[in-house]
């Protein structure tokens, strides 16, 4: 003889089940619905293009070693380091062009990400907001560099001397090759240390 | 005293065997000491010394220059021919290679270190650009200490670095050479606790931009060894060089 409490409980039970099985189905219901409205709403037109906007770029010049300044009028992200990229790679391409006064092939492909990060020790520096950028060149791109003091240094002080004139909070520069460290460029030029953007002036050239 | 009991013949048997042979030896080396006070008056120079670095070699082995030739060999070529020239002129020259062997940055400024050198040039060789490239660290000129940080060590000599630079550059300029000047970060160079500078040939170009003389062309190379000889006898005598306002001398 099954007691009277036994079935009510049994009874109990098995409607919570019931109940909790309905629900997982209406939950199930509603997740297959959501999924077919997000497929619905695939984007059926072009995403907005970014705005064109002015970029300030330093090129150099390997006849006299000087940094030109150059405008060029570019499609611009909001993020700081998607736009510092694309920057970036308007210059390189400028040295693939045939008969650049500074010529390095490989072109934009050559810088493959660009970080921003606040800078150390900027709460003691004038700028509360200093950045550092991290600017991680391909292997393709170091190892197709041209060997030599002033091509190579010429390369590293416009890019950061660009950096500087388009996004004026980054002070400080690090480079990486393939996100590692790398101990110069293509044989001079130090990657080891923290290159300020203050430095990329023009250097002096002579003539007699 | 002693001495005067002595000049005077006198016999003065308080004074011990030792005390005698001491007051002799006092006199020989006054006596010998006085006819050298008067040949050299003043306190002789301090020798001006030249370290040149040919940089790369063995597996390092630089750029490759349009006839074929690689970096090293050139920069090896440059610095035995701008030692025979120094030579020559009266002018110690250390190197840091006299043959094809690698060698790491740090042994290299290691020895520019040891040198007390009045110069060190760091040798390179180019395809890119034309005339002679002198390059000088970018480190910011930071007061000297008694220990000082081996990667940045030449922060203390930058601004005799730069006086160095503009020395050559005049004399340079002078003899029809194209010189361009910049700054640069280049292990080695500010390890080095000297006035020093790496120096960069390039081709040298006719005023259409075509290539006259490749950088490892044995006549140009003499005529840039000459240039930089003659330079850098100007910045011997260079007041400058020696000019406290521009030194890094260390503090006591």
């Amino acid at each position: 003889m099954i007691p009277r409490y036994q079935k009510i409980l049994f009874f109990v039970l098995l409607a919570a089940a019931l109940a909790m099985g309905g629900i997982l189905w209406h939950l199930r219901q509603r997740a297959h619905e959501r999924l077919l409205a997000g497929e619905d709403s695939a984007p059926t037109q072009a995403p907005a293009v970014a705005p064109t906007e002015q970029a300030t770029l330093l090129v150099a010049n390997d006849m006299d070693g000087s940094l030109l300044t150059e405008a060029q009028a570019l499609p611009l992200p909001a993020d700081p380091g998607q736009r510092a990229r694309l920057i970036l790679g308007r210059l390189l391409d400028l040295y693939a062009q045939p008969g650049a006064a500074h010529p390095v092939s490989g072109g934009a492909a050559g810088i493959a990400q660009v970080f921003l990060l606040p800078a150390p020790n900027a709460k003691d520096s004038p700028d509360q907001d200093a950045q550092l950028a991290v600017v991680n060149l391909t292997t393709a791109f170091a190892a197709a560099h041209p060997s030599g003091l002033e091509t190579e240094t010429l390369t590293v002080l416009s890019i950061c001397g660009t950096l500087r004139a388009n996004l004026s909070h980054v002070t400080q520069v690090r480079f990486l090759v393939d996100g590692e460290q790398r101990p110069n460029m293509a044989g001079h030029a130090d990657l080891t240390r923290t290159y300020l953007t203050a430095d990329a002036t023009p250097a002096e050239s002579s003539t007699p | 005293m002693h001495w005067i009991n002595l000049h005077h013949g006198q016999t003065n048997r308080r004074v011990s065997r030792w005390e005698k042979g001491r007051v002799a030896v006092l006199l020989s080396a006054f006596a010998l000491a006085l006819p050298c006070a008067a040949q050299a008056p003043a306190a002789p120079a301090a020798r001006f010394v030249v370290v040149l670095d040919a940089a790369h070699g063995g597996d390092d082995t630089g750029g490759r220059l349009a006839s074929g030739q690689m970096e090293k060999a050139a920069t090896l070529a440059l610095s035995v021919r701008l030692r025979s020239v120094l030579n020559a002129r009266g002018i110690a020259v250390i190197t840091t290679r006299e043959s094809d062997a690698a060698m790491e940055s740090d042994r290299r400024a290691g020895i520019a270190d040891h040198a007390k050198a009045g110069a060190c040039l760091s040798l390179h060789a180019t395809e890119s650009g034309t005339g002679l490239h002198l390059f000088t660290s970018s480190l910011a000129p930071a007061p000297a200490t008694r220990f000082m940080a081996w990667k940045t060590a030449q922060a203390a000599y930058v601004t005799r670095s730069l006086a160095l630079a503009g020395a050559l550059n005049s004399a340079l300029q002078q003899a029809g050479t194209h010189v361009t000047l910049g700054r640069t970060a280049l292990a080695g160079l500010d390890s080095m606790t000297c006035p020093a500078l790496a120096v960069e040939i390039a081709p040298e170009r006719g005023p259409d931009g075509n290539v006259t003389a490749e950088p490892d062309n044995p006549n140009y190379l003499a005529r840039v060894a000459a240039s930089l000889a003659a330079a850098l006898l100007e910045w011997r005598s260079d007041p400058q060089r020696l000019n406290p306002q521009n030194t890094g001398v260390r503090q006591p």
